[in-house]
């Protein structure tokens, strides 16, 4: 046998990278698999029953690959920094209060997507959470393009953790972190999308309500020497197990939340992907950012295709590249598939023709010759519980 | 009854002109959860190195080759509700089809369950 398809060769590395978890990760029985350029888990016990297990208590994600940057103004002008991210950004920076984080893109001159990414104002600097395959052209291009009275500092001597499922606070509150700011909100009142700096003892973890399975949970930035302990400290709360790239990515599926580099891409533009919402309602009046003379007019002209959920009938999958049928007419593609542990059905993202993207409207996806009913459907295709 | 193995991690048990075919343990292990297996056809006549089967897995798509050349008797239907028996099962009850051999020479070049076992060690 043979593997057809398989969504761990991202792309061609110098060498692959190890993370600071690498030994913890082995010593646990992770199978570890070349992401993005670093050795990552890809699974622990087996994908489902860790997928299950996130939803139903907590899973610990090392998501230490991805790019944490933080952005300041040299002379600590803080609205200017958020003015200098505004023209790369389509949020409403300037209007993101401290201790508070929203979801943006990087976008070209062209309106297609570089990257997506988290944006918090940590109150003196804006901290940037991208994408692990993406980074070093995010700061090749934010180099570039902020004024030189901005700081860009890529926190690299930092690992980032995930904690997510519906146990995720229980099990975090257990290790009595205290706000680290004497006005700072207790860790259980952080609501989704807040963040907040805490102290473990003596060490410092910048952390935020959110995530990217669509349950509830916390992201954790600490150092890169304290990640071990933190980590096995969490895993040792009965809540918690860790969890594998295989299952992060059946989540985010589930969840409706898109893969950069699978289902966002330069050549895809925000109205075409259906994140219409990350441009902010000033931005789309007042424009000013790269790509707004781009994207702008789709807003009110509409694009041609759009991204969309589908759930198939039967049991077999349909993975990226997947062309997606009206009858005879090819009307659009799978950016990302698979079965849904949840759901225990196949669902797939695809970016279809607008006429085809009409809730309910019945498709067909082509799989190894075969075709397969599919039925297009809101997303997210498991419900949000983010705790707002 | 006489099992063999292939590089590509199949099985299969001969009985007279009879081959039964399946994926190993160590193919499902590293497979991981099987969500659907596409079978071949019953009467299908299918070559040595033909992909003649698929399994699908959360993580990938495999194909699966047929050890030896032969017409298809009858795929596992147990397969259709419960593709996970080839990971609970996978040299027994996970099972894939069975054939009939046209060309049982063909199974020299397999390896035996020693000679299996010492290769997947070595991987």
């Amino acid at each position: 046998m043979s593997e057809i398809d398989s969504f761990d060769d991202e792309e061609a590395v110098l060498e692959t990278q190890r993370l600071p978890l690498d030994l913890w990760h082995r010593e646990r029985g992770g199978r570890m698999v070349e992401f993005a350029g670093y050795w990552m888990p890809v699974q622990y016990e087996g994908i489902i029953a860790e997928h299950l297990w996130t939803r139903e208590s907590a899973g610990l994600f090392d998501v230490s690959h991805m790019g944490q940057l933080e952005i300041s103004s040299e002379d600590g002008d803080h609205a200017a920094a958020a003015k200098a991210l505004e023209a790369l950004l389509p949020g409403e920076i300037s209007a993101l209060k401290p201790g508070r984080l929203r979801y943006s893109l990087l976008l070209d001159e062209n309106g297609g997507i570089l990257d997506d990414l988290m944006v918090t104002n940590r109150g003196s600097t804006f901290y940037l959470v991208v994408n692990g395959a993406t980074k070093w052209d995010d700061l090749a291009h934010l180099r570039e393009h902020l004024p030189d009275t901005i700081t860009l500092n890529h926190l690299d001597e930092h690992g980032l953790l995930a904690l997510q499922g519906p146990k995720a606070v229980e099990a975090l509150a257990r290790l009595g972190l205290e706000p680290a700011m004497a006005d700072g909100p207790q860790l259980v009142d952080l609501k989704f999308m807040q963040a907040a700096p805490y102290l473990w003892g003596d060490r410092p973890l910048g952390i935020s309500r959110s995530g990217y399975t669509g349950e509830d949970g916390f992201e954790i930035s600490v150092r890169g020497e304290h990640i071990e302990a933190l980590a096995t400290a969490l895993c040792e709360q009965p809540q918690v197990k860790p969890i594998g790239l295989g299952a992060r990515d059946s989540l985010r599926l589930e969840a409706g939340l898109p893969l950069y580099g699978h289902d966002l891409s330069p050549d895809t533009d925000p109205v075409t992907a259906g994140l219409t919402f990350a441009l902010s309602k000033r931005r789309r009046e007042d424009g000013g950012f790269l790509g707004a003379e781009r994207i702008l007019p789709l807003l009110n002209d509409g694009t041609a295709t759009t991204r969309v959920g589908l759930v198939l009938e039967g049991r077999m999958a349909a993975r990226e590249g997947a062309s997606v049928w009206s009858g005879e007419q090819q009307v659009g593609t799978v950016t990302s598939g698979g079965f849904s542990p949840t759901l225990q059905r196949p669902i797939a993202m695809a970016y279809v023709e607008r006429p085809c993207a009409a809730e309910n409207t019945s498709l067909e996806v082509e799989v190894r010759g075969k075709r397969l009913v599919a039925s297009v459907v809101p997303m997210p295709f498991v419900p949000h519980r983010y705790h707002r | 009854m006489t099992r063999y193995f292939t590089k590509d991690h199949e099985w299969i048990e001969v009985d007279g002109d009879t081959g039964t075919v399946g994926i190993t343990d160590y193919a499902q292990g590293q497979l991981g959860d099987i969500t659907f297996v596409e079978l071949p056809a019953e009467g299908a006549s299918v070559g040595k190195g033909d992909a003649v089967s698929v399994v699908d897995s959360v993580k990938a798509a495999s194909d699966v080759y047929s050890p030896v050349s032969g017409t298809v008797d009858q795929a596992n239907a147990a397969l259709a509700d419960e593709p996970e028996l080839v990971n609970s099962d996978a040299e027994k009850g996970g099972w894939l089809f069975r054939l009939t051999l046209t060309d049982p020479a063909e199974l020299d070049g397999l390896m035996d369950e020693a000679a299996y076992k010492a290769f997947v060690e070595a991987l």
